[in-house]
């Protein structure tokens, strides 16, 4: 029986998926195998485990909040190439409101792939090529004229592509970007903790929205 | 780092590289062929392309800048494969400064930094992010067919939740672009007034291409629009840097 576009997606992803896995798993494997350098124990231990219970959390989350986001395909990519917030799930929110695709369709799911995959095919070109001229371009990124443009990455997207959300779902909005600005304002620190907050303004943007949609007061 | 600068760790890299080039154009020419499929027209899957490439050049030359960081501990090839795939400058850098600073008690640069240590950064890194690799091929069906049955029970909370997940995530980044910053050489804490008023510039460029697109049919500014507004908050940034705004 031929496949669906979605169960050949899931089928192929998952095999590009396990391959990524091994090749990344692959180099600091070959690294510790050819050069004879391994990490001891008791230096690995405290490092992982620093790392790890952040980062397993906060990675496994992102899983659920942004694949219903993205759909099938680009999420096979997207968790493959990484960069989702900066890049990824913009690319594919940007995609779809271009065309007006309804997100969550077959159309939006094939939108945000075509998406997806430019942008990440754009970004590991521009990375290859700032590795090979990393001589010449470290200066330039490193001045300190250019640095307010790339401090200021994450305000330039989000101040585009929140004023659109924002004043098309200003109800839904309105509680979640309240909390996160006391939260950022007060809280000593946060702004290391980003990605962790990114689940929770999800979870009280969706009981804000259902509460409101049960009440009546969106559609 | 000059271990790393051998002809075996430039294969792997590169092997890896083509790797993720050859996944996303396979994705690519497959959501194609079905985006036809969809009755989309060849000039629309055009647009997309070119507007997906162009809105991520901004983005990938901030990812250039932890390039420059990173390459300090690892050299450049295992620095820009690292950024390039995976995870984000936001867990590589503090993975790679869990090792060197919190267990060796050094700094990102420091000429002190031995084989052992990067070598056990780079283990760290690449199992500190590891489970979206895990989860996404085990689980991902399931958690699409159990979001399928929702959309199909009730199209309008459908669309109303895709807004509310876009903006639950909107709204942790226009938070933390309010909390305060530390400057490294002086060590002063404040918030960030550049990047507020890089925020507000930004939205107020995507209403001005919005009104363009509205009033005046200038319909090639929707794939655009974004990108646009990027680039040009982040050119007047520099503006605003030059007036003394921090």
């Amino acid at each position: 029986m031929k496949r669906t576009y979605q169960d050949q997606i899931h089928f192929e992803g998952r095999i590009w998926m396990l391959g990524a896995l091994l090749l990344f798993v692959s180099l600091p494997l070959f690294i510790s195998i050819f050069s004879g350098v391994w990490p001891s124990f008791k230096n690995f231990f405290p490092g992982f485990i620093a790392t790890a219970v952040i980062f397993w959390p906060v990675t496994t989350i992102e899983v659920f909040t942004f694949t219903p986001m993205l759909g099938s395909g680009s999420s096979y990519l997207a968790f493959v190439t990484g960069n989702l917030t900066s890049l990824k799930v913009p690319a594919a929110l940007n995609a779809q409101d271009a065309l007006g695709v309804e997100k969550g369709t077959d159309e939006g799911d094939v939108l945000a792939t075509i998406a997806v995959a430019s942008s990440s095919i754009a970004t590991t070109l521009i990375i290859i090529l700032g590795i090979i001229l990393i001589i010449p371009l470290a200066p330039i990124l490193e001045s300190d004229v250019l640095k307010p443009a790339f401090d200021n990455v994450i305000p330039a997207l989000f101040g585009a592509i929140g004023v659109v959300y924002i004043t098309k779902r200003f109800k839904v909005a309105i509680v979640p970007i309240i909390f996160m600005l006391i939260f950022f304002l007060v809280v000593p620190g946060s702004g290391g903790l980003v990605g962790i907050m990114v689940p929770v303004g999800v979870v009280i943007s969706l009981v804000v929205a259902r509460v409101l949609y049960k009440k009546g007061l969106i559609k | 780092m000059d271990f790393l600068n051998v002809w075996w760790v430039y294969l792997i890299v590169g092997i890896i590289f083509l790797y993720v080039l050859a996944q996303s154009t396979v994705f690519l020419l497959k959501a194609r062929k079905r985006a036809l499929e969809l009755n989309f027209t060849k000039e629309q899957i055009r647009k997309t392309i070119t507007s997906s490439m162009i809105f991520s050049i901004a983005p990938s030359m901030a990812i250039l800048f932890g390039l420059v960081i990173l390459t300090k501990v690892f050299g450049p090839m295992v620095a820009g494969l690292r950024l390039g795939t995976l995870g984000a400058l936001t867990y590589e850098l503090p993975a790679a400064t869990n090792v060197i600073k919190g267990v060796f008690g050094l700094d990102i640069g420091s000429l002190a930094i031995t084989p052992e240590m990067i070598v056990t950064a780079l283990w760290v890194m690449t199992l500190g992010c590891i489970p979206p690799l895990l989860i996404v091929p085990l689980f991902l069906k399931k958690i699409s067919s159990r979001f399928d049955q929702i959309k199909e029970k009730d199209e309008t909370w459908k669309n109303i939740m895709m807004d509310a997940l876009f903006l639950g995530m909107i709204s942790a980044f226009v938070g933390y672009v309010v909390a305060p910053v530390t400057d490294e050489l002086t060590g002063d804490t404040y918030i960030s007034i550049l990047a507020i008023l890089v925020l507000v510039t930004s939205a107020l460029f995507i209403i001005i291409f919005g009104i363009l697109m509205k009033k005046f049919k200038q319909d090639w500014l929707k794939n655009y629009a974004l990108p646009l507004s990027m680039i040009a908050s982040m050119g007047l940034a520099l503006v605003y840097a030059l007036l003394g705004v921090r």
